[in-house]
């Protein structure tokens, strides 16, 4: 029985951790003081989970957003250096093209823009004022460091397959042990920059 | 069941495209505060969702698979690069604040600063496409299963994996919902 107590205070207490982060943040470094989302978290995952049904049966695709931006450079470095676009590996394997995961990231822009017009959650900032807290008012700061954090995005996704969306969501889905692998390191690889650049 | 044609899938892609950033801007995972404050540890919506999504998702997704409405869509499991893309995306996640799916869903709530990720997303692709060759055939080499399913890999029959992993994850929703705020 004593023993029971024991190990139900030390699981509440590693439980608690998180939330003794929080509490110790300085002010304005706390996610939590800001607005949050305005549905319940499992009835936007139930709604995720359901439309990969849908995408599942009616596309015979999966939900994933990464490759948009590849189609992109791919369309891009063909106005601008057709040969040398031609002659890259990753583009003779995955040449662009305007199909499913083309389409798909535009049309994520105008859900979130009906979303939040008639939610009234429309922000129309440059800067978030938890990102302002932390770093001040300079958009040319945000800018570059936006720049290269979606500049290791893009390669990490490259290299591993996929995003939070083609394997955090779409890939663990279907049990595939390589999805299971990158969710997992990217979120350690999140936290473990987070932390230090937030200071806390 | 047919194959579909391109344009049923653009039009699908539409149609589910906007559902899905409607649902991603309702889960308040466009907000810049809801995803740093996940990996700062201070906020755990985006793990409800994430892993509501891949219960619900796959209960669904392997029963219509079971009765032969559907293919299975796998990415090959490459255990180098997994790792190393993983944790270089995350890194470049906490960086910028949004991830590929989400920069799109902020951009279209008028978070601005998501145009920055968008275009650093552009490049880095590129980028990858520079070293795909060099990569191909070292990091993407290591560990490479190509597709397989975790069923596949314990040799146990799938209802049994998909049970215990529909199990597990329920239980850590119970966890994260007893324990945090």
């Amino acid at each position: 029985m004593k023993k029971r107590t024991t190990c139900i205070r030390i699981l509440s207490g590693l439980a608690m951790l998180p939330l003794s982060v929080a509490v110790a943040a300085e002010p304005g470094l706390n996610a939590l003081q800001y607005s949050g989302p305005a549905w319940s978290p499992y009835l936007v995952g139930t709604g995720i989970g359901v439309l990969s049904w849908l995408t599942f049966y009616f596309s015979d695709k999966a939900i994933g957003a990464s490759s948009f931006y590849a189609h992109i450079a791919g369309f891009v470095g063909k106005r601008i250096a057709p040969v040398r676009t031609k002659s890259l590996t990753y583009f003779k394997d995955n040449p662009p093209s305007v199909g499913w995961g083309f389409v798909f990231v535009p049309a994520i822009i105008a859900g979130a823009a009906i979303s939040s017009l008639t939610g009234g959650e429309f922000t129309n900032e440059w800067l978030h004022p938890m990102w302002e807290a932390r770093f001040g008012d300079s958009i040319a700061l945000r800018a570059a460091v936006g720049l290269g954090g979606g500049m290791l995005m893009a390669l990490g996704a490259r290299l591993a397959g996929g995003c939070t969306s083609g394997h955090g969501i779409s890939g663990t889905l279907q049990l595939n042990p390589g999805s299971w692998i990158t969710l997992i390191c990217l979120f350690i690889g999140g936290v473990a920059v987070a932390i230090p650049l937030f200071g806390l | 069941m047919s194959i579909p044609n391109k344009n049923r899938i653009l039009i699908t892609a539409v149609l589910f495209g906007l559902m899905f950033g409607f649902l991603l801007q309702k889960g308040g995972v466009g907000k810049y505060n809801v995803l740093i404050g996940q990996l700062l540890l201070q906020d755990f919506t985006v793990a409800k969702v994430m892993l509501t999504a891949i219960v619900v998702g796959m209960v669904g997704v392997f029963t219509l698979h079971h009765f032969g409405k559907v293919k299975l869509h796998l990415k090959p499991t490459r255990i180098g690069a997994n790792v190393i893309g993983g944790l270089v995306f995350g890194a470049g996640f906490a960086l910028l604040g949004y991830c590929p799916g989400t920069v799109a869903a902020a951009l279209g709530q008028g978070s601005w600063d998501a145009l920055f990720g968008m275009v650093g997303l552009v490049a880095g692709s590129w980028l990858f496409a520079e070293m795909s060759g060099w990569s191909k055939r070292t990091v993407e080499t290591r560990g490479d299963l190509d597709k397989v399913t975790l069923p596949d890999l314990l040799h146990l029959p799938r209802r049994t994996v998909i049970i215990s992993v529909a199990m597990s994850l329920i239980t850590v929703l119970l966890l994260l919902e007893r324990f945090t705020v």
